[in-house]
C-alpha cells in the first residue's frame, strides 16, 4: 500500500493529541475537559483486547462527569495518593492514521509516560487508541483507550490521568 | 534483618505481638516474613479461587499458596486440584499463562506432560531411564483442596482441620455475602491487581479497619452522590466488628445491607432507578426487580478470613505477599451468572468507581498502607497500637465478642491467630 507522507491530516491530528499530553502533564485540567464531545469516554481497559468496554472491567470508564470528578480528586487536596499529584512527562509517538472519513478519524500511537512521586519513578507504556471528530471550529476527542502493555498485571496506584 | 528475633521462640514471638499492641519489626524483619511462609502460608488454609474461575473440566488458573506458584485445575471429572507448579524433573514451571483451558501442561524444558489431576503422563525418549523411572510418583505435588459454598481453599498441611471447622462462625457470613448474586451463580467478573511497597499483614489489618474510612476516602465521600455519601456514613451506624475465631472476623458497616434478602419494600434508592426500570423493561417481576436492585450494592460488611482472603462489599480481596515489603493486592468483581446485563454492568461500574489501581478510594489506601511501611522503619522501641474500642467490648447474639463499628477488634483477632501459628 502506498503511504504518503504528506498527509495534513495526520499533522493535524498528532498536534491536537499532543495538546491534549501537554495540557494533562501541566495541569491544565479545565482545557482538557474541554477537549471532548459530550458523549466520549476515556477507557482503560483491564484486558488486552476487549472491545466491548462496557461489559467488561476497566480500570477506567469515564463519562465526562466521571472526568470531572478525576479532576476533582487530583485538584481537592483532601487525596491523600494525590498530595501531591505525580509530576507525569508522557511522549507520544509511532503515530498512524487507522481511518479518516472527513468527520471521524481514528489515530493510533504508542504512549511512554513516566511518573515521579514522593521520591520514586515509574514508567507506564501503552497503545493509545484516539476517535477523534471534526467540527466546523474544531477537533473533539470522542473517545480515548489506553493500552497498558501490563494491563492485566500488577500496577501501581495511579492517582493522576494516564 | 540485624535485630532479627529468630528463630522464633514463644518468648521472642511474645514480645512482638501482645494482645492489645505489635511491633513494627512486624512489617520490617525478613527473617520472620520467611517464618510465616513457612508457620502460616504453608500450614493454614489459603484460599485459591472462586469456583467460577475454573467454571468448566479443562479450565485452570494460576495462583499462589505463600510463595509458592500453583495451578488451580479442574479435571474432566470436575474434581478440583492445586498443583504446584514446579515440574518434577528440574523444577521449571509448566505453566505461565494466568488463566485458560488446557488438556494437560507440558513442561517447556525437556517435554515432561502432566494431566490435569497433576499425574505424570509422558516423558520424552525414556528409554534412557531403562524402565526404571517411576512415573507414579513424579506427578505434580498436589494440595489438600476442599470448599466451601464455591470457595477455593487449599494446603500443604495434611493434618490441617477440616475447612468448615476452620472457617466456623464465619460460615454464616459467607452464606450472607452470597446473597448478593440474587440467586444466579455468583461469578467472578474480571480483576484488578495492584502492588503496594509494604508488608501483607498491613492489608490484612485494613479490611478490618473502618476508623481510616472516613477520613482515608473523604475523596471518594466528596466526588459521589449524597445517597451514597449517606449509606458511607458508617460511624453513626450501629455498626460493629465480630471476633469469629481463627483469625477471621467480620466488619458490619451498613447494619441495613447485612441480609440483602431482607426490607425488600424498601424505596429503591434514586440511584438505582434506571437500573430497576430497565430490569421491569426486561419483564422480570417487581420482587425480583428488588432483589437485583438491593444486591447489585452488594452486601454491607466486610468477612474477613485469615489469612489471605476479604470478603467485601461486592468483591473478593485477595492478597498476596511478594517479600516482607511487598504485597499484591486482587480485587475479584463479582456478579450474577447468566443474570441480566444491566446489572451486572452496574456492578463493574461501582467496582471501577472505588477499587484498583485507577479507583477513586484503593490508592488512598495503598499510599496510606506505603506510610505505614515508610514509618514502621523508625521508633523501633513504639507500639503498633490495636486497642481501639478494647474496654467496651461486648458480646454479640451469636455468642461472638463485639466491638463498635471502629473497633480493633478484628485485627486483635487477626493477630491472636497469627501468634497462635508462629508459636506452634
Ligand atoms: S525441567 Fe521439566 S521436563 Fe525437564
Ligand atoms: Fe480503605
Amino acid at each position: 500500500m502506498a503511504v504518503s507522507t504528506k498527509s495534513d491530516a495526520l499533522l493535524e491530528l498528532m498536534t491536537f493529541v499532543w495538546l491534549e499530553a501537554d495540557r494533562l502533564d501541566h495541569a491544565q485540567y479545565d482545557d482538557w475537559l474541554a477537549m471532548w464531545t459530550p458523549q466520549a469516554r476515556y477507557i482503560v481497559p483491564v484486558e488486552p483486547g476487549v472491545t466491548d468496554y462496557e461489559a467488561h472491567l476497566n480500570y477506567a470508564y469515564d463519562d465526562h462527569s466521571m472526568r470531572q470528578k478525576r479532576v476533582e480528586r487530583m485538584l481537592s487536596g483532601v487525596s491523600v495518593s494525590a498530595s501531591p499529584v505525580a509530576r507525569t512527562i508522557r511522549s507520544l509517538s509511532r503515530f498512524r492514521l487507522l481511518s479518516d472519513d472527513g468527520t471521524t478519524a481514528e489515530l493510533r500511537c504508542m504512549q511512554h509516560l513516566t511518573e515521579f512521586r514522593r521520591g520514586r519513578e515509574r514508567t507506564y507504556s501503552a497503545d493509545v487508541e484516539f476517535r477523534i471528530k471534526r467540527t466546523a471550529a474544531e477537533l473533539l476527542l470522542d473517545q480515548k483507550v489506553i493500552r497498558l502493555i501490563n494491563a492485566d498485571h500488577a500496577l501501581g496506584a495511579i492517582s493522576y490521568i494516564l | 534483618m540485624s535485630n532479627s528475633l529468630l528463630p522464633v521462640d514463644g518468648s521472642s514471638i511474645d514480645a512482638m505481638v501482645k494482645p492489645d499492641r505489635a511491633k513494627g519489626t512486624l512489617y520490617t524483619d525478613p527473617a520472620l516474613f520467611n517464618e510465616e511462609m513457612s508457620r502460616i502460608f504453608a500450614k493454614t488454609w489459603i484460599w485459591v479461587a472462586h469456583e467460577s474461575e475454573i467454571a468448566n473440566p479443562g479450565d485452570y488458573k494460576m495462583a499462589s499458596v505463600g510463595l509458592e506458584p500453583v495451578i488451580v485445575t479442574r479435571d474432566r471429572k470436575s474434581q478440583i486440584h492445586v498443583l504446584v507448579n514446579r515440574c518434577r524433573h528440574r523444577a521449571a514451571t509448566v505453566c505461565e499463562v494466568h488463566k485458560g483451558k488446557t488438556n494437560s501442561f507440558v513442561c517447556p524444558y525437556h517435554g515432561w506432560a502432566y494431566a490435569l489431576d497433576g499425574s505424570l503422563r509422558g516423558v520424552p525418549y525414556d528409554e534412557s531411564y531403562a524402565g526404571k523411572l517411576e512415573r507414579g510418583n513424579l506427578g505434580l505435588k498436589s494440595l489438600r483442596v476442599e470448599q466451601y459454598r464455591g470457595l477455593v481453599f487449599a494446603t500443604f498441611n495434611e493434618d490441617a482441620e477440616p475447612l468448615v471447622d476452620f472457617l466456623g462462625p464465619a460460615r454464616k457470613w459467607i452464606d450472607l455475602f452470597l446473597k448478593q448474586s440474587a440467586d444466579y451463580p455468583l461469578v467472578a467478573l474480571g480483576e484488578h491487581k495492584f502492588v503496594f511497597p509494604g508488608n501483607w499483614k498491613i492489608q490484612l489489618e485494613n479490611t478490618t479497619d473502618a476508623y481510616h474510612f472516613p477520613l482515608v476516602h473523604k475523596t471518594f465521600l466528596n466526588v459521589t452522590d449524597s445517597e451514597t455519601e449517606e449509606l458511607f456514613d458508617i460511624m453513626n451506624k450501629g455498626g460493629w466488628v465480630e471476633d469469629l475465631g481463627n483469625g477471621h472476623s467480620v466488619m458490619v458497616m451498613m447494619p441495613e445491607l447485612v441480609d440483602l434478602e431482607e426490607d425488600l419494600e424498601a424505596p429503591i434508592p434514586h440511584k438505582f432507578a434506571d437500573l430497576a426500570e430497565e430490569l421491569r423493561a426486561e419483564g422480570h417481576d417487581e420482587t425480583k426487580v428488588r432483589r437485583i436492585v438491593r444486591a447489585v450494592g452488594g452486601t454491607g460488611f466486610n468477612l474477613n478470613l485469615f489469612p489471605n482472603l476479604g470478603c467485601s462489599a461486592a468483591f473478593f480481596r485477595v492478597l498476596q505477599p511478594i517479600s516482607v515489603n511487598a504485597t499484591e493486592v486482587r480485587h475479584i468483581a463479582l456478579g450474577m451468572g447468566g443474570g441480566p446485563a444491566a446489572a451486572n454492568q452496574a456492578r463493574l461500574r461501582i467496582h471501577e468507581f472505588f477499587q484498583g489501581p485507577m479507583g477513586f478510594g484503593s490508592p488512598d489506601d495503598s499510599e496510606v498502607w506505603d506510610r505505614v511501611q515508610h514509618g514502621a522503619q523508625g521508633g523501633g522501641d513504639l507500639w503498633i497500637m490495636l486497642n481501639r474500642s478494647l474496654e467496651n467490648e461486648t458480646v454479640g447474639e451469636d455468642g461472638q465478642v463485639r466491638g463498635d463499628v471502629s473497633s480493633e477488634l478484628g485485627m486483635r483477632t487477626a493477630y491472636r491467630q497469627w501468634k497462635k501459628l508462629m508459636e506452634a
